[in-house]
């Protein structure tokens, strides 16, 4: 310090202000990346199914909504993936409708009515419970719950829709249980006191408070077990008994379109048109998922007008 | 002891009712004890005002009256508080305990509901479904609360939309929504412009017809205006309840008293 008259302002050095642009530009790009990698991943896999697409034989409709799947007949192939989609659908659908209420409910008590202690321990079971690899939900669907299917039914063969719907459910459950319950602690303390100083009960503070106020992260709990369950693939490939067809019942087996990339696309000769059909299928899926996340963010925006 | 309530009765009023009688009542937060054995008494519809500088125990005073106070963790209370001549806590009911007494916070808490439903929270709550009296009721309670011409074009948008001042007069609506027999204001005009202060001061002053009303304030001189007995506290005791005029005369019972109300600390 030489100049001791009117101190100059304390200016931030060269180098720190070098720092914060660098810094801020990695930030910027880990931000943009995710966009980068999304479209990267729909690019490639696109890629591989492209030529197939524009050939002249291929018809789209066929590969939508046609129930025959015949990649390797020696006199006509077919591929149509209508009962694929169907039964990931179908799967789907009973695993959330096991899932949701469970999850929910689980997360509603985690967070509102359990005590401390218990709730320290439930949390550690559920994300062990998350931490199970798929291929031992696999195991067990194909081990312990089809058989405890064929005792409770009476079907024919325990690797059924049903099946693979409990073994999904209990697969998506903890992701709904721990997503949920963050979106429950995420409201703020003063709504619950605010509303039991009013005279609500535990039970009316959940319904009328809690449930508007986290709608957005319970939402996004939901889907993201919706998520885990149409792409479960490993799993459903043990658990529904890989049957193309369109299931008529729970019991029936089924064949999802996750499940049908992983057992034949080791098996289809590189570059063949059955190799780039499973591609297109992964397009498929992509497909779907983006259709099930855009419907979701829409439902969001539409409770938030009229709310 | 200092706690004694020096209360001599007024000669002037006639002996109400005490509605609400507190005896002993000791709060700790963990091992820090913050009310040190108060006792006084709250009579039918009078308007009694607490004044005191902060961390006296004024907030926490009023917490325990609807039970309130069991959400903070590590608070213990012991000795009485009877509403009605009811042990509170005794009581089977602490939701109709907590609707008979409504209770205004400092800092406004918007439920996140429309208006309409912030203020049909708690008769719904208390299963009241009938969407026409819930209409009167909402309009009524919004209008003593003088919000109503400022929101009744909008009552299905956000609550937590409101402005500061009128998010506190959206909480003073749904206090008053369950036909409280005690209202609790707990500084409730801090974030309130003087006007709207002193509209509510107005409502106030009709509400006392119905209800009895605590009024908590750091402004003693919104003390002065309304109440007809006022409350000094200091350090989780009380330092003086006496007659309005009296705390705020030049020879109040308490040295402490005068000092704090005319200004040389707190």
């Amino acid at each position: 310090m030489t100049a001791p008259a009117p101190s100059p302002r304390p200016q931030r050095s060269r180098l720190e202000r070098l720092a914060e642009a660098l810094l801020e530009g990695l930030i910027r790009l880990s931000g943009v990346s995710a966009i980068v990698f999304v479209l990267a991943i729909f690019f490639f896999v696109f890629r591989e199914a492209a030529p197939v697409v524009f050939s002249r034989n291929f018809d789209l409709w066929k590969f939508l909504f046609s129930i025959e799947w015949y990649p390797t007949s020696a006199s006509n192939v077919r591929y149509g993936t209508f009962a694929l989609t169907v039964g990931s659908f179908a799967v789907t659908a009973l695993a959330m409708a096991i899932a949701v209420p469970f999850g929910l409910g689980a997360a509603i008590y985690l967070s509102e009515f359990c005590g401390r202690r218990l709730r320290e321990t439930l949390k550690i079971v559920i994300e062990l419970l998350s931490a199970i690899p798929s291929v031992v939900w696999g195991f067990i669907a194909l081990t312990v719950t089809s058989k405890l299917v064929v005792d409770a039914t009476g079907a024919a063969v325990g690797v059924n829709v049903l099946n693979g719907g409990v073994v999904l459910a209990l697969m998506s459950v903890p992701i709904i249980v721990s997503i949920g319950e963050d979106a429950l602690k995420a409201v703020p303390d003063s709504y619950r006191e605010a509303a039991l100083a009013l005279g609500a009960t535990r039970w009316q503070v959940v319904y009328r408070v809690l449930l508007p106020a986290a709608r957005n992260g319970l939402l996004a709990a939901v889907l993201l077990g919706v998520g885990r369950a149409v792409g479960e693939t490993m799993a459903v490939l043990m658990a529904t008994g890989h049957a193309v067809h369109i299931p008529g019942s729970l019991l029936d087996s089924v064949r999802t379109l996750t499940a049908n990339i992983a057992a034949e696309l080791g098996e289809a000769p590189v570059g063949s048109d059955h190799y780039r059909v499973l591609f297109l299928t992964g397009v498929l899926l992509f497909c779907i998922t983006f259709a099930v996340n855009i419907i979701a963010d829409l439902a969001i925006r539409g409770v938030r007008r009229r709310g | 002891m200092v706690n004694g309530s020096r209360t001599a009765p007024p000669p002037a009023a006639p002996a109400a009712p005490a509605r609400i009688q507190v005896a002993d009542l000791r709060l700790s937060y963990g091992d820090k004890e913050v009310i040190h054995g108060i006792s006084f008494d709250v009579r039918a519809n009078e308007i009694l005002g607490v004044i005191g500088p902060a961390q006296s125990g004024k907030s926490s005073m009023l917490r325990c009256l609807n039970r309130t106070i069991e959400f903070v963790a590590g608070a213990r209370v012991s000795g009485t508080v009877h509403v009605d001549g009811e042990d509170v806590s005794r009581t089977r009911d602490v939701h109709a305990l907590r609707r008979k007494i409504g209770m205004v916070a400092p800092l406004p808490v918007g439920l996140p509901l429309t208006i309409y439903d912030n203020v049909a929270f708690a008769p719904r709550c208390a299963g009241l479904r009938d969407r026409a009296e819930l209409d009167a009721l909402v309009e009524h309670c919004l209008r003593q609360a003088a919000l109503w011409d400022e929101v009744k074009d909008r009552l299905g948008s956000l609550g937590t939309a409101l402005s500061g001042g009128q998010q506190q007069r959206l909480t003073i609506a749904r206090a008053l929504s369950h036909r409280p027999e005690v209202l609790c204001l707990d500084e409730f005009s801090i974030a309130i412009d003087p006007v709207t202060t002193m509209r509510i001061e107005d409502v106030l002053k009709e509400l006392r017809r119905e209800i009895t009303i605590i009024l908590v304030t750091n402004l003693t001189q919104q003390a002065r205006r309304l109440a007809d007995r006022t409350m000094f506290m200091l350090n989780g005791r009380i330092v003086e309840l006496d007659r309005t005029d009296v705390v705020f005369s030049e020879q109040p019972g308490s040295r402490q008293t005068w000092d704090y109300v005319n200004g040389n600390f707190g």
